[in-house]
């Protein structure tokens, strides 16, 4: 009796501290989206209180959608995002078959050469990097973020697909060559379509640094026309600093996409820690 | 390149040369190396140049030199330097135990809920640093008034200051913020260690006795040694590099009084130019080499001596 009523109160503490926790994690995200939705006086006057009819406002949602173009600052933070992940994916999945399927000289060396990048940052090479974009004339073109975040990326993808690749049984890619298939074709018919849960991790893994980046686009893309969602609303933030509802009405914008990918991916994403990166 | 090494039975065919593992490859190998590495190599290589009479000239470790001693640069670089070592050190005092901390708790067996409590807690994580700094910047102002508040229904409102804008504690509250974002990465990581420890170890140990707080001490700490010994070469790369955070919420100048200078606003501030600075491209590449260093020095130390001498337990 005394022990079950021992570990009553242990498991209760454990709750109460997660609760706890959960609080000051979610918290902050919280009272911007409420905010986000109030007018001046009522953000200011009750800053805790969740929007009332007589507190609602989208006053800040208007000067936001008027002032700052966010509508362009997503679709550049979309097509980069999207096609950096593409090629990461290609190009990974490709270097990892070659890695992992075939035995040549240099092998073993090709994979330390390529593994690199996962602890050495691409931006300590910021100030060649730019150079050499000033030469190809790429700066201030998506271009220029989409090849930068497609190297960044590979390290990470070839590492972690080339673990999976290994996993497919050789007896099927053997059939495969008997039957006559090419090793183009073992390579995109047999191989990729099993692997697709690892493609879904590493999509995921790669999405999240290259949206949230602030300093390629800072330094390779600050025209106008290229800003990034997160430079956006890092430079609107800085100009509209007094206007309390625009700040909040931009931040719960930048928030709502990644809560929304989130909400779909989270479990992809955990198990995908939880299973590959700790061996 | 050699014909493939057989795996199968069938007879060994000399093939001619595999071109399709060259086409496999190339794609990565192409933009890793000319985006990556050659950019990476380049910018260490300028950091040994410098204008001389304004001529591009070599000038061996004079950058350093000059970075180390000169009275201009001498004393931003070790206060970025030092702030950078009290950054890391506030990460491995404070966001590594409170990782361990909730993994632990999460991994309490048949836990109700924790499904729940790991996706709220590693939310933050995802958020870019433009919404966490911004966000806390408001939290912590005077002028909003919520942190007195909060503080005020505790009991603490006398505790409160402007943390972010005092040269003595600014560094601090930003270390925090970035320990809030990025408890999830040590938690998740140790939680999958966690999980990875067989029901029988426990078993064994609870049969002997051992439960509870000792149980966590003797029998699982050792065995997530290596997921903490990874946790904390990632955190050493991740502040030896950060920057985004500390734009944010201090600007380039890295206020008050450059008190939350790190090595990444420096870089930034010197390659870059701010207001009345002018953009120095071979300091720069000077002070990228200096984290370059640092990182490699950590990462080395954490390769050759800390992971080749921990003991992996095979279950």
């Amino acid at each position: 009796m005394s022990k079950a009523r021992a570990s009553y109160i242990r498991i209760g503490a454990v709750h109460a501290a997660l609760i706890a926790y959960t609080l000051v994690a979610l918290f902050p995200v919280f009272l911007t989206i409420a905010n986000s939705f109030k007018s001046r006086n009522a953000i200011f006057r009750e800053p805790l209180a969740i929007p009332t009819p007589e507190t609602f406002s989208l006053i800040g949602y208007e000067t936001v959608l008027k002032q700052g173009d966010f509508v362009g600052y997503f679709q550049n933070s979309i097509i980069v995002t999207v096609v950096s992940i593409a090629l990461v994916l290609l190009f990974g999945a490709m270097a990892a078959f070659a890695l992992s399927e075939y035995r040549f000289r240099g092998n073993t060396l090709m994979g330390l050469y390529l593994a690199l990048g996962i602890m050495i940052p691409i931006r300590l090479g910021t100030v060649a990097i730019l150079q050499g974009m000033v030469a190809a004339d790429l700066v201030n073109t998506l271009t220029a973020l989409i090849l930068v975040y497609t190297a960044q990326g590979l390290p990470l993808a070839v590492f972690i697909l080339s673990e999976f690749m290994r996993t497919v049984s050789d007896d099927l890619k053997n059939a495969g060559r008997i039957d006559g298939l090419s090793e183009y074709a073992i390579f995109l018919r047999l191989v990729l379509p099993l692997i697709r849960p690892a493609m879904a991790t590493v999509a995921v893994f790669t999405m999240i640094p290259i949206w949230n980046d602030l300093w390629f686009p800072l330094i390779l893309a600050p025209a106008e026309a290229t800003k990034t969602v997160t430079l956006g609303s890092q430079i609107f933030i800085g100009q509209f600093v007094t206007n309390w509802n625009a700040v909040l009405s931009a931040l719960s914008l930048a928030i709502f996409p990644v809560l929304v990918l989130y909400v779909i991916f989270s479990r992809q994403l955990i198990r995908g820690i939880t299973a590959g990166a700790v061996k | 390149m050699k014909p493939r090494e057989n795996l199968t039975d069938v007879s060994e065919i000399k093939r001619p040369r595999r071109w399709h593992i060259l086409v496999f490859l190339l794609p990565a190998l192409v933009v890793y190396t000319a985006v990556m590495i050659l950019p990476l190599v380049e910018t260490l290589r300028q950091s040994l140049y410098n204008t001389v009479d304004g001529q591009l000239t070599f000038v061996g470790l004079g950058n350093f030199k000059v970075l180390f001693g000169d009275p201009r640069w001498a004393a931003d670089f070790w206060n970025a330097l030092k702030n950078n070592f009290v950054f890391f050190l506030i990460h491995m005092a404070v966001q590594n135990p409170i990782g361990i901390a909730l993994a632990a708790m999460l991994s309490v067996p048949k836990l109700r809920f924790g499904a729940f409590y790991r996706t709220a807690i590693f939310l933050p994580t995802l958020l870019s640093f433009v919404i966490v700094g911004f966000i806390w910047k408001l939290i912590l102002s005077p002028i909003w008034g919520v942190a007195p508040f909060l503080l005020d229904s505790v009991g603490l409102r006398s505790l409160f200051a402007p943390w972010l804008g005092k040269p003595d504690t600014a560094l601090i509250a930003v270390s925090l913020i970035s320990v809030w974002q990025y408890v999830g990465i040590p938690m998740m990581l140790i939680y999958a260690a966690l999980l990875n420890i067989p029901d029988e170890v426990t078993e064994a140990a609870e049969l002997d006795g051992v439960t509870g707080w000792s149980q966590f001490w003797k029998i699982k700490l050792p065995l997530i040694l290596p997921a903490i010994g990874i946790v904390s070469i990632l955190t050493f790369v991740g502040n030896f590099n950060a920057f985004d955070l500390i734009y944010t919420v201090q600007g380039a100048l890295a206020g008050p009084d450059k008190s939350t200078d790190i090595l990444g606003t420096l870089l930034y501030r010197t390659f870059f130019g701010f207001q009345l600075q002018l953009g120095d491209r071979s300091m720069g590449a000077t002070i990228a080499a200096i984290m370059f260093l640092i990182i490699l020095a950590g990462v080395s130390l954490y390769l050759f001596g800390i992971q080749r001498r921990m003991r992996r337990y095979q279950f």
